[in-house]
């Protein structure tokens, strides 16, 4: 099975407001799009396990005019508190790349 | 008020946060364009929540000035207002009249006399607090019920207004009108709003405009302007080197939004599920089909306040033994680290907290590394403690010190050295500060909780938000 790395020509996280995350899954094409968006690694519940959030948190869009699946989810603690490593959020989407479609 | 037949309203983003880097030529196109306003923002809870907390702005003085000059230059000139949302990061009333400041010297440097006005919508707990007790604030998702005393316990609360405010201030005379927070969006559309504008065309210019060039191909090249008419807007960089196109400028629905299709403003809410994306040329695109749905008006808040302080120590690391086995070397040193401070400072460590993060290997995340991960070549090792107080945090840091930069991966070998860079080498990073709101207020007048003020064109705000 290919990797998520492989199949989407942009992967990105950021924060969305204080207390939310985003990921956006920017697919190559309509096919591909249609092919992979709803592998069972990319369903609500599969993403929030990999986020440790929980799935009825996590809020799922299909952007289909634009092949993209969008993830967003609360954070465990608001942005900039005393456990922050990461601002923007913009390295989260890391954790997604080796994900098998 | 409608547009006639045909006409738009045209509106110059220089950039999506004033102090980024405006650049004259883009706006002087924009206004040989035929431009009917400028604005832009000039703050957002993006970097997180120490400048609402402070008060200060996250640009510096001499960035905000240089662009500011250039907005006010041009204003001067052609003649148009200048709307600048969020002033001094935060949009508190401190950034705000740091501001202000600003621009009564470039107006004094330039000769200009402006008409200026000033939004406030810094709010006072104990406000909130009645208005809380009345019903009449709402927790936002993931946030849960008011916890007592939330209000109180903010150094700044900040209302995010709407364009109405903006619109009164034009009504009133202004020339340039410098906001406190606003939603980024409400800035753009205020103008088209005022000129008639189709609302939905409106809001939808306003959140696609609002990073500036950031709906463009290349998003660092220049701002952008937005033609707003009844039922459309047209998007089209200010460079002629730059080019907008259907996918730039319908993705940018999804930049740092939880919903890529519904936007809550403070009067509705901005729906872009049926918008339509047309490419008029090979640089400017057309979007209609956006709808707003009117709603009750609520503003949101934002609150932030200064928690514990944090002592910090940096070392690197080339030690190939400890490199091959990075888990026990944290995990024993940690568990020396706790020992050691409850032998030394005890029951006095208070609600304490100590950190170790080890970029080159988990620093980003914290989590767990696969067994089979080769060995990095080196790791920035950074040492956070926590406390109650600066100087108990400074006290954690070097009561740590000597195990931190000594400490061998087994007890039976020579006293290792790893490369520290200073001296001092205990680094007091000051407080942390924390967002505590995510709460709407509703509002019956859009301007109920806003302040507006006409200062005289000398008169300066003696601000500190530096």
């Amino acid at each position: 099975m290919p990797k998520l790395n492989d199949v989407c020509s942009h992967v990105r996280s950021k924060n969305a407001g204080p207390f939310w995350i985003t990921v956006d899954l920017f697919f190559p094409d309509a096919e591909t799009f249609a092919r992979y968006s709803d592998a069972p690694s990319l369903t609500s519940s599969a993403v929030a396990a990999m986020f440790g959030v929980d799935p009825v948190r996590m809020k799922r869009f299909m952007v289909t005019d634009l092949s993209v699946l969008k993830f967003s989810y609360p954070r465990a603690t608001p942005q900039g508190g005393t456990m922050e490593r990461d601002m923007h959020g913009g390295q989260q989407y890391v954790r997604l790349l080796d994900v098998e479609l | 008020m409608t547009l006639a037949p045909g006409r738009t309203c045209n509106v110059i983003v220089p950039v999506g946060a004033l102090g980024a880097g405006v650049r004259a030529p883009d706006v002087a196109r924009g206004i040989a364009l035929g431009a009917h306003a400028i604005a832009c923002d000039a703050g957002s809870t993006d970097s997180g929540p120490a400048y609402l907390a402070t008060g200060k702005s996250k640009y510096s003085r001499d960035a905000v000035k240089t662009d500011l000059a250039i907005l006010m230059r041009a204003q001067a000139d052609a003649g148009i207002p200048l709307l600048i949302g969020s002033c001094g990061t935060s949009g508190c009333d401190m950034a705000l009249d740091w501001m202000h400041d600003i621009a009564v010297e470039i107006a004094r440097e330039n000769g200009l006399s402006p008409s200026i006005a000033l939004l406030y919508s810094e709010q006072k707990a104990s406000l909130l607090e009645e208005r809380a007790a009345a019903g009449a604030i709402m927790p936002l998702e993931p946030v849960g019920e008011i916890l007592p005393g939330v209000f109180a316990a903010c150094d700044h609360i900040v209302a995010l207004m709407g364009p109405e405010p903006y619109i009164e201030a034009l009504r009133g005379g202004a020339d340039i009108v410098l906001g406190g927070r606003t939603t980024d969006t409400a800035v753009i559309a205020a103008v088209p709003l005022m000129m008639g504008a189709g609302a939905g065309a409106a809001w939808h210019a306003g959140k696609t405009s609002e990073c500036g060039g950031l709906c463009t191909v290349r998003s660092r090249d220049g701002g952008v302007i937005v033609r707003v008419g009844a039922d459309h807007f047209d998007v089209e960089p200010l460079a002629m080197s730059n080019a907008c196109t259907t996918t730039t400028v319908s993705a940018h629905m999804l930049y740092e939004n939880s919903d890529p299709f519904r936007l809550t403003e403070p009067g509705g809410v901005l729906d872009v599920g049926t918008a339509r994306y047309d490419a008029l040329d090979n640089r400017i695109v057309r979007v209609s089909g956006s709808v707003f749905e009117s709603a009750p008006y609520t503003m949101k808040l934002e609150g932030a306040s200064g928690g514990p302080f944090q002592t910090i120590m940096l070392v690197g690391i080339q030690d190939r033994g400890v490199l091959a086995e990075i888990p026990r070397f944290l995990t024993q040193m940690e568990e020396f680290f706790r020992s050691r401070l409850q032998a030394t400072i005890g029951p006095r460590l208070g609600d304490y907290d100590v950190s170790l993060r080890a970029y080159g290997w988990n620093g980003v995340t914290g989590d767990a590394v696969e067994a089979a991960a080769p060995a990095p070549r080196e790791i920035g090792l950074m040492f956070v403690a926590t406390a109650a107080t600066q100087q108990l945090a400074t006290q954690i840091a070097k009561t740590c010190n000597p195990a931190f930069f000594h400490m061998p991966l087994n007890l039976d070998q020579e006293l290792p050295s790893y490369a520290f860079p200073f001296s001092p080498a205990e680094i007091e990073r000051g407080q942390v500060y924390e967002f505590r709101l995510n709460h709407v207020v509703r509002v019956n007048d859009p301007l109920e909780l806003v302040r507006i003020r006409y200062p005289a064109t000398e008169e300066v705000s003696h601000a500190e938000a530096e």
